[in-house]
């Protein structure tokens, strides 16, 4: 944070802590409410807020219109699920493999993609999700088709860690959630420190004017590179995390409207920012999934009005979501909340400058 | 003469039959100060784009320090210590000032992610130094005080000069300057004619575009006039003022106007 | 069998290269990608669906199936237009100075909102085409054969693409549209209406979109809110095949992807019939970005 102004700096500070106390806070909240169904949204709206925080390294920082990234979160996803119930390897080991087979996938799409402009990457990005969609439909020996992957035997493979005398247990809902809170503040932590080094200023040069970037010396090839390799990683370890959570997973889960829908996030959000982008996944996941909860106490879990009002509204959802699409990016393309850029402290230079680089 | 720096020889590219640059062969020793001039579409810029990597010539040979410089990818030759800024131009919008300096810096800087999430010593020490570079290049060109403005708020004559703050912090032996006064007051001209001094006296060379013939003829001490992708003249400005070919080609429209 | 592939692949190709059509002259000319595209291929087929109930309704056209046929493609391709130039107005021309990321997204919403307004308003199945043309097959020697729809869906096709080339080599405002996608800044200059040039592009574009959707619609007999999406993606490859940009290059393109797609699917397997598109897509864009004829789409300066 050294670069925001003063008065600014402890405004979100304080807000920071806020909203990691809340976080941290709400799921003992909803349990004393009884609310476990709710509790279950919290962690799958925290998983896409890993998923988002990754695609935002592609799309906010590089400007890389990535329209396939449920494919990398697929490929995490049945990279986790298949070696775990093949070769019964650990939750924790998967963990960075995921991660790694979707970064490595990641890295390839990249390298296929580098010469081509903006639109020309996102149709492949697109093409290629739906290969993976594709392929995980019809390699039946390898992946059960359409049926899906059930079972990884939950009473066996319960990923347990011991830490200090206390043992962290993956094993229901809150502890998955409180597991995945602890995996977005490291990807948050992780993201921030690259952004505001060399390494984010080159890919933000990149968004801004990519051959001139290169011309300054950024070697946009490397860069755009890593740019895929880093964002596709989260979404990696994002599917490992979810298939053991929920146990089951289907082709269906990794398709081209799953990405657009993350799209949706950090477009309406604000591309580049990280504040943007977690509100962006709470209020696409969270709204119509509190709603549901809601609208279905109030009318008594039965067929009412309320529920048939929800019913049309879930399925108008997608189409709210393509208004907010053209929407934002024509009355507010900075989102809601525009990235900020970090700050040098102001102090003017005393020694003259030497034009040879220095190092 | 000073040893040569840049030397370029019979260098050559078309695009789609029509000879954008031919044979052109012209140097640039350290510490000069040279003007590329000629009339529009002569194939100045074509030029530029050839120097850093931009096009690949056709034929012909580019040496910078003795070294090839063809087929080399752009941000090659700026580690090589080649800069440049644009006739139209290319800041990155959306950043602030001082990062937009840095970006020019970061060419020199060694270190990837691991170190940038680590956050090590020497990583930390490469960033307060890209900062501190930021801050010696803003106050060289006047924008110490707007050092956290994004660059899209600058007016146009400050962003003429970030680009050229911007190029410096690469780090160069030779900064190519595309029409740096365009768009100009004489009062601004002026002062970027100091700057282009100041960048001399630093102990870079510098090329330059320009259709300023006050500028030209007041900071180069050497001048070479294209025109339809040819060389046609080369020499001090006094000689070029009074070369018969370059009054035809070039300074003869503005003789008939004036 | 062989013969029977390439009919059939004859088929597909000529509604292919009618989608691709719209790709490559919005590209043309203001070098975007119209996302929104496969969505006015859908809108398409329900407007032939719409305009032949309504008939049905108002006892015209019955018992003239050509003429039937006819004025179903003619509305819907006058629909189809004018939301074509609908959606430029509203999601492309507020961008047209923005970044390059911004008319894409706002391209992928009205994508979505098409889709998904149809599935509300409209309904989630699947819904019947109705039957217009008798169904004759003729029989073409040896085990090949061609239904009397194939032949009008290749008929139509070719007549609409003879059409579009001789309204822009011989007209004033094709000749408008060439200019305009040559050099824009210039045929401004030049006294040409740039805006008028694009939303004439984007009404021709969709309207050949919508008649490849009626077209769609008889031949699979049935219509759903969803059908856009592959053969968007398919018409784009047969676009970028073809060199986009290129309107003869289009039209080749449609018909090389249509005929390689139908001997995938009956030599290799119908299983993957849309990999090969995406696969061949992918490496056209890798291998040969500029297609087979068309200019170079490179990110270079």
């Amino acid at each position: 944070m050294k670069g925001v102004a003063p008065g600014r700096r402890t405004v979100i500070r304080i807000l920071t802590a806020a909203a990691i106390a809340a976080a941290v806070l709400l799921p003992q909240i909803l349990q004393r409410y009884q609310q476990y169904h709710l509790i279950h949204v919290a962690g799958l709206i925290a998983i896409y807020v890993l998923l988002a925080l990754g695609l935002n390294v592609i799309i906010g920082y590089t400007g890389i219109l990535n329209l396939g990234y449920a494919a990398f979160y697929g490929i995490g996803a049945y990279t986790a699920a298949l070696l775990a119930i093949h070769f019964k390897i650990s939750f924790w080991l998967l963990l960075p493999i995921s991660g790694l087979a979707a970064a490595a996938a990641g890295a390839l799409i990249g390298m296929t993609t580098l010469r081509l402009r903006g639109d020309y990457i996102a149709i492949v990005t697109l093409g290629f999700v739906e290969i993976v969609r594709l392929g995980l439909n019809n390699l039946d020996f390898l992946t059960n088709g359409p049926k899906g992957l059930p079972g990884i035997d939950q009473t066996i493979l319960v990923p347990q860690l011991t830490l200090a005398g206390r043992s962290l247990k993956l094993d229901n809902d809150i502890s998955y959630y409180y597991f995945i809170l602890l995996l977005v503040l490291a990807a948050i932590f992780v993201l921030l420190r690259l952004h505001n080094s060399r390494v984010g200023r080159s890919w933000v040069a990149i968004r801004e004017d990519e051959s001139a970037a290169e011309i300054m010396g950024v070697n946009t090839t490397a860069m755009k590179i890593q740019a895929f390799a880093t964002g596709t990683f989260f979404a990696g370890v994002a599917g490992c995390v979810y298939t053991h959570w929920v146990g089951f997973i289907t082709p269906e889960l990794f398709t081209f409207w799953e990405s657009v829908l993350l799209v949706v996030m950090i477009v309406l959000g604000g591309m580049g920012s990280t504040a943007g982008v977690l509100l962006g996944a709470l209020l696409i996941v969270g709204i119509p999934e509190v709603l549901r909860d809601v609208l279905q106490q109030f009318s008594g879990g039965g067929a009412s009005s309320m529920k048939s009002f929800y019913d049309n509204l879930i399925l108008a959802r997608m189409l709210i979501f393509g208004v907010i699409m053209m929407v934002i990016v024509i009355f507010r393309p900075q989102g809601i909340v525009p990235p900020k850029r970090p700050r040098v402290s102001e102090k003017k230079s005393g020694s003259e400058p030497a034009p040879d680089g220095g190092v | 003469m000073e040893n040569k720096l840049l030397e370029t020889e019979n260098l050559t590219i078309h695009f789609g039959g029509v000879r954008a640059v031919e044979n052109v062969s012209f140097s640039v020793g350290e510490k000069e100060i040279v003007a590329l001039i000629g009339p529009n579409g002569a194939g100045k810029t074509t030029v530029f784009n050839l120097l850093t990597g931009v096009y690949q010539p056709l034929s012909g040979a580019i040496r910078f320090k003795g070294e090839r410089v063809e087929n080399r990818k752009p941000n090659t030759i700026t580690r090589m210590g080649i800069a440049r800024t644009f006739q139209n131009l290319r800041l990155f919008q959306n950043m602030t000032v001082a990062e937009n300096v840095m970006v020019g810096y970061t060419c020199r800087m060694r270190g990837g992610m691991l170190v940038a999430i680590l956050r090590t010593g020497p990583f930390k020490k490469l960033e307060a130094a890209a900062e501190e570079k930021a801050h010696e290049w803003l106050s060289f060109v006047g924008l110490s005080a707007r050092a956290n403005e994004l660059a899209r708020n600058l007016a146009y004559g400050e962003q003429r000069r970030l680009e050229i703050a911007r190029a410096m912090a690469t780090g160069p032996n030779l900064l190519l300057l595309d029409e740096p006064t365009a768009g100009m007051n004489p009062a601004e001209s002026e002062s970027i004619m100091e700057l282009i001094r100041g960048i001399r006296d630093l102990g870079a060379a510098v090329l330059l575009i320009e259709h300023d013939m006050r500028v030209v003829m007041g900071i180069s001490g050497r001048i070479i006039v294209l025109d339809y992708g040819e060389k046609i003249a080369e020499g001090r400005p006094e000689e070029i003022q009074k070369n018969e070919r370059v009054i035809e080609a070039y300074l003869g429209k503005k003789a008939a106007k004036g | 069998m062989l013969f029977q592939q390439l009919i059939n692949g004859l088929t597909l190709g000529s509604i292919y290269a009618l989608i691709a059509l719209g790709y490559t002259l919005v590209y043309g000319i203001l070098l975007l990608i119209n996302f929104a595209h496969s969505e006015i291929f859908m809108m398409g087929a329900y407007f032939g669906v719409f305009s032949l109930m309504i008939f049905e309704k108002l006892h015209i056209f019955q018992g003239a199936p050509f003429m039937l046929v006819a004025c179903a493609l003619a509305a819907s391709m006058i629909c189809t237009g004018l939301l074509g130039v609908i959606v430029e107005f509203a999601a492309y021309r507020p961008l047209r100075n923005a970044p390059r990321l911004a008319p894409l997204i706002s391209a992928i919403g009205v994508s979505i909102f098409l889709q998904n307004f149809m599935m509300i308003v409209v309904s989630p199945e699947s819904k019947t085409f109705p039957d217009t043309i008798p169904l004759h097959v003729y029989k073409l020697g040896g085990t090949a054969s061609i239904s009397s729809l194939q032949v009008i869906i290749i008929v139509v096709s070719v007549a609409l693409m003879a059409a579009l080339h001789l309204f822009i080599k011989y007209t004033k405002m094709g000749k408008a549209m060439r200019a305009t996608s040559q050099d824009a800044e210039t045929a401004k200059l030049m006294g040409i209406n740039v805006n008028m040039v694009i939303s004439l592009t984007f009404f021709i574009g969709a309207a050949l979109g919508g008649a490849a959707g009626v077209l769609n619609g008889m031949y699979y007999g049935s219509v759903k809110y969803n059908m856009g999406f592959i053969p968007g993606i398919k018409a784009f490859t047969a676009a970028v095949l073809g060199g986009i940009g290129d309107v003869r290059g289009a039209m080749i393109g449609g018909f090389v992807l249509g005929i390689l797609e139908s001997l995938g699917a009956g030599y290799v397997s119908s299983a993957y019939k849309d990999v090969f598109a995406f696969v061949i897509l992918i490496l056209v864009l890798v291998f040969r970005p500029q297609g087979l004829l068309g200019r170079k789409i490179s990110n270079k300066v």
